[in-house]
């Protein structure tokens, strides 16, 4: 066991998959010589060279096409969003090539790529640098959309991610990084369509996903305190969404609160209460709380930004709320 | 009208060309115009779907670059696509079905007239966005080069050719990829074909330097001018680009001056365009001209043309048939291709 940072963990991913597979690569602004905004490709440029560990241009739209061209001609990119909120510049590129291409070919090519780097609410970054793509992404078809949580995940997964023959939107968070925990010696990979069951319970199930994980570990704490008894389920996997696991949680507790960093309009949260409803809408007891972001531009000040995401507290109460008016 | 751009001038020894690679070139663009005639037909009798766009005019180009590539490069085509996909070497008769939504077209009935694609043919699309092709035309020049620097595969000297129009060049994504093409020295050439319009937008009226050929200069790569309506010039200039590539010395921009005969799509009445403008492009067709070029330099005669427009005839009423003939993709495989499980 080796005590590992976040970054670390991503690192160490990226580094095992290169040695592994020569078809690897990386490419994204400032992911060389300087080792990546965060780190995470810290020294890679040294030992695979500048064609594997690729300084790119600030491009985003081209280089991301340019990924695309080279998936279907056999290789296997990793790009790495400076911060994924300036994907933005590339949702053509992502939707239309990445997402779409294979469909529109009958077949003809696949487009085994990675797209990873910084999403979330961070510290005071302001609007832009705080956006949550994930939702906007949901409604591409071909993608994949993975976001980590832990150390251990985030190893696991981004090497499950570029051993996908598919484009995986593959989410970090800016405020994760730093997340410290042992991590086994030898290799392992975590599925990319598995659902993480945080913590068993019979009470309510809560579903969550990447920092919002640890608010609702926090108010977890809180609630044990008075007795209730919740299952956490981190999601991993936001598409296609792990329902074998979100759906046995949903026959045991029949009650379900979902925790979202996303706004809630347009969001995560909001295909996951129309797939209930379709789904499992004779196992509930009581509809479907949703947890999102406010829907507004995420503010500089500090007290603002607090207020626009949501708190422990909430989710505490929330849990508590639902619990309550059980017959 | 604007003032007529002066075209270049090609001078180029007749004896570079055999009868046979002749035959070559002008059986690919009979190819080409008698393929898109045909489609003009089946769209115009409620056969065929969907924004349709013909090359008629712009066969040269086609065929003169693509016909100097190996079959192990690639071609990265736009949203007018066909006879791009025709000179790869994809078949007429799995475009044609492709057109008419059929599981044995190119892309299996799901992309249609924008979307061809052939990974057999190394045609990377079909792509119905201007410009979006640019980018993975320059990934795949890009695999080329990792593959013979960084994996030391020294075969690894495939060409990568990407087409695309005037209004496209006006595109960020043209000057992102010209300036990364140059600084990683990919072996790719872009070529624009530059005929004068985007729909209905005058090239002139979009642009603040047409000739867009100097555009390259910026990124410090070789920009060539050609007489988009002469194959034998466009296949020298595409001769030396992709020699130059592969030799990994890097990109070049081409460009070809050309007209498409059509209008932009069969769904676009082309009011815009002037007769005067039309019938001066027209009479410098680049069929006739490599025709009386041919016979001219005692390269084949005209029974020998005929001979071959009698059998592309065929090509082309046997795609038909096998297009018209092929069943439609199954409902069951709705969902098919969308992962690469699938
Ligand atoms: C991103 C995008 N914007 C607009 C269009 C609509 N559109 C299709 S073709 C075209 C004109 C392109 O002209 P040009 O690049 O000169 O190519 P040409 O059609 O003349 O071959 C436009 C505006 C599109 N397909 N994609
Ligand atoms: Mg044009």
């Amino acid at each position: 066991m080796a005590e590992t940072l976040l970054f670390n963990a991503l690192r160490e991913a990226i580094d095992e998959e290169m040695g592994r597979d020569d078809t690897v690569f990386v490419l994204g602004e400032d992911v060389g010589v300087y080792g990546g905004s965060y780190k995470v490709t810290k020294d890679l440029y040294n030992k695979y060279g500048e064609l594997r560990v690729l300084d790119t241009p600030i491009a985003e739209n081209s280089f991301t096409g340019m990924a695309v061209g080279a998936a279907m001609t056999g290789l296997r990119p990793i790009i790495e969003g400076m911060n994924m909120g300036f994907l933005l510049l590339a949702f053509n590129q992502i939707a239309n090539n990445a997402g779409m291409l294979r469909y529109t070919s009958g077949g003809n090519y696949k487009i085994p790529m990675v797209i990873r780097g910084p999403g979330g609410v961070g510290r005071q970054l302001g609007a832009e640098h705080s956006q949550r793509l994930e939702a906007y992404f949901q409604a591409v078809p071909g993608l994949k959309i993975v976001a980590c949580s832990t150390p251990y995940n985030a190893k696991g997964l981004l090497k499950a991610a570029i051993r996908d023959d598919n484009p995986v939107l593959f989410f970090e968070h800016v405020l994760l990084y730093n997340l410290k925990e042992d991590l086994p010696n030898h290799e392992y990979v975590v599925p990319l369509d598995k659902a993480e069951i945080v913590r068993s319970g019979k009470d309510v199930t809560i579903l969550t996903y990447s920092r919002m994980r640890h608010h609702v570990t926090q108010a977890v704490k809180g609630l044990e305190k008075k007795g209730i008894d919740p299952e956490v389920i981190d999601l991993i996997s936001l598409k296609p969404l792990d329902f074998d696991t979100i759906g046995q949680s949903i026959k045991k507790t029949h009650r379900v609160i979902i925790v979202e960093e996303c706004m809630k309009t347009g969001g995560i949260g909001a295909e996951i209460i129309a797939s209930i409803n379709d789904r499992y809408f004779d196992e509930l007891d009581a509809p479907v709380v949703r947890l999102s972001s406010q829907d507004i531009p995420t503010p500089y000040n500090g007290k603002l930004e607090t207020l626009t995401i949501v708190q422990p507290k909430q989710i505490e109460a929330a849990v508590e709320n639902m619990v309550a008016l059980k017959v | 009208m604007v003032q007529e751009r002066t075209l270049p001038q090609f001078q180029a020894p007749p004896a570079q060309i055999s009868p046979e690679q002749g035959l070559v070139l002008y059986e690919d663009m009979i190819l080409g115009r008698f393929f898109e005639d045909k489609c003009a037909e089946m769209y115009y009798r409620g056969k065929m779907f969907g924004f349709v766009h013909l090359y008629n005019g712009q066969e040269a180009v086609s065929s003169g670059v693509i016909k100097s590539l190996r079959s192990d490069d690639y071609v990265c085509s736009t949203y007018r696509d066909h006879v791009h996909a025709l000179s790869a070497g994809v078949p007429a008769k799995n475009v044609m079905a492709e057109l008419f939504g059929k599981e044995t077209g190119c892309s299996k009935g799901r992309g249609g007239s924008m979307h061809l694609f052939s990974s057999e043919h190394n045609l990377l699309g079909g792509f119905a966005f201007i410009g979006e092709g640019i980018p993975v035309a320059l990934g795949a020049a890009f695999q080329s080069r990792y593959r013979r620097d960084a994996l030391g595969d020294t075969s690894a000297d495939q060409v990568t050719a990407c087409f695309f129009g005037d209004g496209t060049s006006n595109n960020g994504q043209f000057f992102e990829c010209l300036n990364m093409a140059a600084l990683w020295k990919l072996p790719i050439l872009f070529v624009v074909e530059n005929n004068k319009w985007a729909i209905g937008m005058a090239h002139e009226r979009a642009t603040s330097q047409p000739e867009i050929y100097k555009k390259a200069s910026v990124f410090g790569m070789p920009g060539i001018e050609v007489d988009g309506m002469d194959v034998m010039a466009v296949r020298a200039v595409a001769q030396e680009a992709i020699a130059r590539a592969r030799a990994g010395e890097g990109p070049t921009l081409i460009e070809c001056l050309t007209y498409r005969f059509r209008g932009h799509s069969l769904a676009d009445p082309d009011e815009l365009r002037s007769k005067a403008e039309k019938e001066a492009w027209l009479a410098r067709d680049p069929i006739k001209r490599f025709e009386a070029y041919l016979v001219e330099h005692n390269l084949a005669e005209e029974g020998t043309l005929k001979e071959v427009r009698d059998r592309i005839q065929t090509t082309i009423d046997d795609a038909l048939t096998f297009a018209e003939d092929s069943p439609e993709p199954s409902p069951d495989d709705l969902y098919k291709y969308i992962f690469a499980e699938d």
